[in-house]
């Protein structure tokens, strides 16, 4: 296609021997919208990175509206138009709309000093051309998330952007905000922009884009009009096989209450939330971006300090936002953001697994047993059958599902009494992920009971006893898995 | 994953920190050898060196602990000071009996406390109040040195009891006192990192501080603990320092600071945390001690030895920093 605006042919990357993307080739054409679909950890990041110039590809060519570029850098890739939207929207919080929405253009034409009236203006046009109305003084932290996006959508408009990529646009979205954003979506499309739209849950924007290109494991598995694609086929093309819901084996009616929250509540993160968790139960809780599931699962392990409400473990109760009081109980807690919150990524993997077990295999003095450390962490890789060619390398070397299998070994060390697992299978691959949920199946089986924090559905719907729905900081739906679809749970979580 | 080279024992040595500072160090060695053989390569030399690095390289101790958390303690000459002239009040005011063991005892007894006391202040204000650990402890260094001040008008206290000169200037089986307390408290240091509970958290809090909290660690009381032995060590330094100079005073070392932080980052200690090996520390404490003894031979001024350990300071930092960039890429 000659009139192509951004081509990729044969684009290779690999990460210290890692494939993350293996000669990956499309072309996006100008005003057409592209859905790149594809899990966490299938190459979607690594491409994004790509086209914004951070990374360099080891092999591979991309050309720009027929130009072959050499090594980008986000410079040149900012000045070929290519503007992404991080899913953090990467805006000033403290910043007004208008400033934000300027920023980059006065930045781009060289501008030393501030001009109020152009940057009022550029920001008053820039709204004006995808027909949204944004008080400009305001301080964009005071925004909410839909806002915010817009806001991020405009800044890229005002600076001549010609391809606009949105990664991960809808996770934090209502259906109504989604619509919106549909048709803003639409407009640009009209005044010649296109649009790459990059996520792991893109049915709801079929509508509106020309084509898919659906990548798994850094390959393209599949490419089409947008058409033959539907929300059943894209997660088969994902994922690779049919992911029939298979709810958990159900539990017995005789199972003992494990678990008890009581009115748990903190300030502009969640309020009053109640439940019970069984023993042997797997319990979702599932929520858009920004619904309060994190800071409530953080809460449950004394990360985030509640204002009222009781958590107790066997009938007595725990001390809220103590880490040391709930890991004391028998909670442990794996969380979402495994590089930064769960692993040191520098030391050793038997290390990053023992760290959980000093108290028990040091003597009085304080002095630890190393072997007996060291050989328990040993047999749990073994148990997890965690991929280590060397068990004393950085814990950084390892692929993303050995790495949450790492993690996972380092609180079952611990035996704990309940487990909190927010997006337990984020960023890891399909083998694995399977093998994540088997783990669940059987910590469960052994009378734990777990608590699943995640929006991937048909992971929940997969893994989980009952379903708890989170919405702006409540619980407002508690369902048996038996008796919902994933097309039902999503309505529930977005209307 | 990454294709094993072929490694020889000697390539080995060297693609480790510490094997490369042990080159360094040797190289350092022979240069201050070739270049004035005769005073260089003495005995006296060597006794002299002995005597002289135990006071620092104590510092450079405590600066590797707090540096393994990420933080920094540049209190501990303030520290070492404070704790001489409250030994030295002691030793000045109390009469004991015969040589004065007792009385020194006692002293030293104090000395210990004012560390502990110190540093527990510091661990308050980094871990309970959350303060970032290079502008707290350069705040209680201030304080600590006004206090030490204060307590003296700023003038030298002297008039020990004989035994005071001990631990600074004696002999043990022929090995120099402070050379002995040194290598005991760097024998004890290492096996506080490598064998307990404490020092594997000490190393992995540095290394991501927010997953210790996520994986359930007592940080607050680890990191209390680290300034407390941060402020002991600046104590003892403190003492082996009176002892030497037979007087105590509210600004002696005060080139020790930048000493002490240099030789732990040119000892390979990760200034951000999470790295750092007491035997890497020993290693450039002998290298700094052997270029400090070496260019005083060859006559450059002790002025010009700061300019140069400042350099060296920058220097070392630049190619860690450059190392590490590589290897990430």
């Amino acid at each position: 296609m000659a009139d192509a605006l951004v081509t990729l042919d044969g684009v290779t990357k690999t990460y210290s021997g890692i494939t993350a993307l293996d000669s990956v080739g499309f072309t996006i054409a100008a005003g057409e919208a592209v859905c790149l679909a594809g899990e966490n950890g299938s190459g979607k990041s690594t491409l994004i990175k790509i086209l914004a110039g951070v990374e360099q590809p080891d092999r591979g060519r991309i050309t720009f509206g027929g130009t072959q570029q050499g090594a980008l850098n986000p410079r040149l890739s900012a000045e070929a138009g290519i503007k992404v939207i991080f899913q953090d929207f990467s805006l000033f919080p403290n910043l007004t709309v208008a400033e934000n929405i300027a920023f980059s253009a006065e930045i781009g034409a060289g501008a030393r000093l501030v001009h109020k009236a152009r940057v009022q203006d550029t920001a008053r046009r820039t709204l004006a051309r995808i027909g949204v109305d944004i008080p400009l003084g305001a301080a964009v932290e005071t925004l909410s998330v839909a806002h915010k996006q817009l806001v991020a959508i405009c800044r890229a408009l005002a600076t001549e952007a010609r391809l606009i990529i949105m990664d991960e646009p809808t996770t934090a979205l209502t259906e109504r905000e989604v619509r919106v954003l549909l048709d803003i979506i639409r407009r640009l499309k009209a005044d010649g922009v296109a649009v790459l739209f990059v996520s792991h849950k893109l049915a709801e924007v079929l509508e509106v884009c020309e084509k898919v290109v659906v990548l798994r494991n850094g390959q393209k598995v599949a490419e089409g009009p947008a058409h033959d694609f539907d929300a059943a086929s894209l997660t088969r093309h994902m994922t690779g096989r049919d992911v029939a819901a298979t709810p958990p084996t159900p539990l017995p009616a005789s199972a003992p209450e494990l678990m008890r929250v009581q009115g748990l509540h903190k300030d502009g993160a969640f309020a009053d939330v109640s439940f019970t968790l069984r023993a042997g139960e797997v319990l979702g809780v599932s929520g858009l971006l920004g619904s309060g599931r994190t800071a409530l699962a953080k809460a449950l392990f004394g990360l985030v300090a509640p204002e009222r409400g009781t958590i107790t473990l066997d009938g007595k109760s725990i001390a809220l936002g103590n880490p040391l009081a709930a890991a004391e109980a028998g909670i442990g807690y794996v969380p979402e953001d495994r590089l930064t919150e769960g692993l040191f990524l520098t030391q050793s993997i038997l290390q990053n697994i023992s760290i959980g077990r000093l108290g028990a295999h040091a003597g009085a003095s304080g002095v630890l047993n190393l072997a007996g450390l060291i050989d328990e962490a040993r047999d749990w890789l073994k148990r997890l059958s965690v991929k280590a060619p060397d068990p004393d390398a950085p814990v950084r070397s390892l692929s993303g599902g050995n790495q949450q299998r790492v993690v996972l070994a380092r609180w079952m060390a611990r035996s704990p009494r309940v487990l909190v697992l927010n997006g337990p299978s984020v960023g890891v691959d399909v083998g694995s992920k399977s093998e994540i949920h088997g783990i669940i199946a059987q910590l469960a089986a052994q009378g734990l009971g777990v608590i699943v924090i995640s929006d991937d559905l048909p992971e929940v719907l997969a893994t989980c006893h009952r379903i708890l729905v989170m919405k702006a900081g409540k619980l407002v739906d508690d369902l048996p898995t038996g008796q919902v679809s994933e097309t039902d749970l999503a309505h529930r979580l977005a209307s | 994953m990454t294709t094993a080279t072929q490694a020889t024992p000697m390539t080995r040595l060297f693609a480790s920190t510490e094997g490369r500072l042990a080159l360094i160090t040797l190289v350092v060695f022979v240069l201050m050898s070739a270049l004035s053989p005769d005073k260089f390569l003495s005995l006296q030399n060597f006794t002299s060196m002995a005597f002289q690095f135990p006071e620092f390289a104590i510092l450079a101790l405590a600066m590797t602990l707090t540096m393994l958390t990420g933080g920094i303690d540049l209190s501990v000459v303030g520290i070492a000071n404070l704790s001489a002239i409250v030994a030295a009040m002691i030793l000045t005011q109390v009469t004991g009996s015969g040589d004065g063991v007792a009385v020194l005892m006692m002293a030293y007894a104090a000395a210990l406390a004012v560390g502990l006391v110190a540093g527990l202040f510091n661990g308050v204000l980094v871990a309970t109040l959350g303060l970032p650990p290079i502008l707290a402890t350069l705040g209680s260094g201030l304080i600590f040195t006004g206090i030490a001040i204060a307590l003296t008008g700023g003038s030298a206290m002297m008039g020990f009891p004989p035994a005071t000169a001990w631990i600074g200037n004696a002999t043990l089986l022929g090995i120099p006192a402070p050379l002995v307390l040194f290598a005991a408290l760097a024998f004890a240091m290492s096996l506080l990192l490598t064998r307990t509970a404490f020092g594997v958290k000490v190393r992995m809090y540095g290394a991501n501080p927010l997953a210790a909290r996520f994986a359930a660690i007592n940080i607050d009381a680890m990191l209390i603990k680290v300034y407390v032995i941060s402020g002991a060590l600046g104590a003892i330094a403190g003492m082996v320092v009176m002892s030497r100079a037979n007087s105590a005073k509210a600004d002696y070392g005060s080139s020790y600071l930048l000493l002490a932080v240099l030789i732990a980052v040119l000892g390979g200690v990760n200034p951000y945390g999470g790295y750092g090996r007491v035997i890497g520390v020993v290693l450039a404490v002998l290298s700094m001690q052997f270029l400090s003894s070496g260019l005083n031979m060859i006559g450059v001024s002790n002025f010009a030895r700061e300019l140069i350990w400042g350099s060296l300071l920058i220097f070392v930092m630049i190619v860690n920093t450059w190392r590490a960039k590589g290897r990430r890429s």
